[in-house]
């Protein structure tokens, strides 16, 4: 167990401390995109729940950190750049 | 990175795989912006984005109790006016469902009438989610829930949804919207527009739950779209609570089948083709009365 200080009033100054939980442990299948077929309408990046992933120059990349494997990019990628594939540990 | 790029709800919350919340939420505070006062009420909200020590929120937070996120955020909307602040900082409150239609209800009225300028977003998924899928006055004639199951002598849910976006229009507020995640520009464009408008408004967002409503993680934007496709949901807006005249933004052009909708979710798989022509045809009043 670590210990836990608690401040007055519990009050949080640590904005966004979410990020030190990584919630891609939850995943059991994992996003694999196809740049070639990708063509940066980012649907997916407004979708993701996550904010899983990242805009790039190229298209798009994951963030495997917090991932939690729901699907919803596989399935309203337009041009189905996105398969899921099952996550070996 | 642009500014519209820039995450006000951070990665690492602890919402289920595929909720639709994650991505209403994210949206919502892009629209509005780091200059932002958020308010939450307890709620599935409130459990996954602030396990202490820890917060998914970039802008600052009041968790409030359960029937309060409108007057706590009333008191800081009074307090920004009285410091002279008011102009620079946006003020939203968020609530679910329960929290909105049952528990929160009075703190939401007396907020828009009293005329406080602030957003508040009611993130609907249609049952009491974090404690374990209990019917509220949100959840749909049929569904099965934990306090109204399905079984030999009951097909679930008993009574309609509360049509809380209508309710809260007749306060003559200054601005009321519907929107859902599918229909994304529609959510961004209607989110800007709560929020800029000078006045209390009220946004409606309709967010599958894959854990209540018993559907697929990648299905949450699909079944949101179907919602609106068959005219289970319908996506309007109002100004001035004007609700004779309201705006419907997204008119499909031709309904597909109720059914289409409920096959997808497992708290609609008990309903009998009966039940299914009965949903049907309460559908068609209501597309009727909206226009289409």
């Amino acid at each position: 167990m670590t210990k836990v200080k608690i401040t007055v009033g519990a009050i949080n100054k640590d904005a966004g401390s979410s990020r030190r939980y990584k919630t891609g442990g939850w995943r059991t299948m994992k996003p694999e995109v196809d740049l070639e077929k990708c063509v940066s309408c980012f649907k997916c990046f407004d979708y993701c729940p996550d904010g899983a992933i990242k805009k790039t120059d190229e298209g798009i990349e994951y963030d495997l950190d917090y991932c939690k494997g729901c699907g919803i990019c596989a399935k309203e990628c337009p041009v189905e750049a996105i398969v899921m594939v099952k996550e070996e540990k | 990175m642009t500014g519209e790029d820039k995450e006000l709800f951070a990665s690492g919350h602890r919402a289920c795989a595929g909720c639709g919340e994650g991505t209403a939420v994210r949206q919502i505070l892009k629209a509005a912006g780091p200059n932002t006062i958020a308010t939450v009420c307890t709620g599935c909200l409130e459990v996954v984005s602030t396990g202490y020590p820890e917060t998914a929120w970039e802008i600052p937070l009041i968790h409030a109790a359960f029937e309060n996120s409108a007057s706590v955020a009333s008191g800081v909307e009074v307090a920004l006016k009285q410091l002279g602040k008011k102009d620079d900082v946006k003020v939203v409150a968020f609530g679910g469902d329960g929290g909105t239609f049952d528990i929160g209800f009075q703190a939401l009225s007396g907020m828009l009438e009293r005329g406080h300028d602030i957003t508040y977003v009611c993130l609907d998924n249609e049952a009491y989610m974090n404690t374990g899928i209990q019917r509220c006055s949100s959840t749909p004639y049929g569904a099965s829930t934990t306090t109204s199951p399905a079984g030999k002598y009951s097909i679930g849910e008993q009574r309609p949804k509360k049509p809380i976006g209508a309710i809260c229009a007749s306060h003559d507020i200054p601005y009321t919207a519907t929107a859902t995640i599918a229909y994304m520009s529609d959510l961004k464009k209607k989110a800007k527009k709560a929020i800029e408008t000078k006045g209390p408004s009220f946004l409606h967002v309709f967010v599958p739950c894959p854990t209540g409503w018993r559907h697929a993680s990648n299905d949450t934007i699909e079944i949101s779209r179907l919602a609106v496709e068959t005219g289970i949901f319908v996506l309007w807006e109002a100004e001035d609570g004007d609700i004779c005249n309201l705006n419907v933004t997204v008119k499909p052009k031709k309904r597909k089948p109720v059914e289409e909708y409920l096959k997808t979710q497992r708290r609609f798989g008990h309903l009998s083709e009966e039940d299914v022509k009965k949903i049907q045809a309460d559908v068609d009043e209501k597309c009727e009365k909206y226009g289409f």
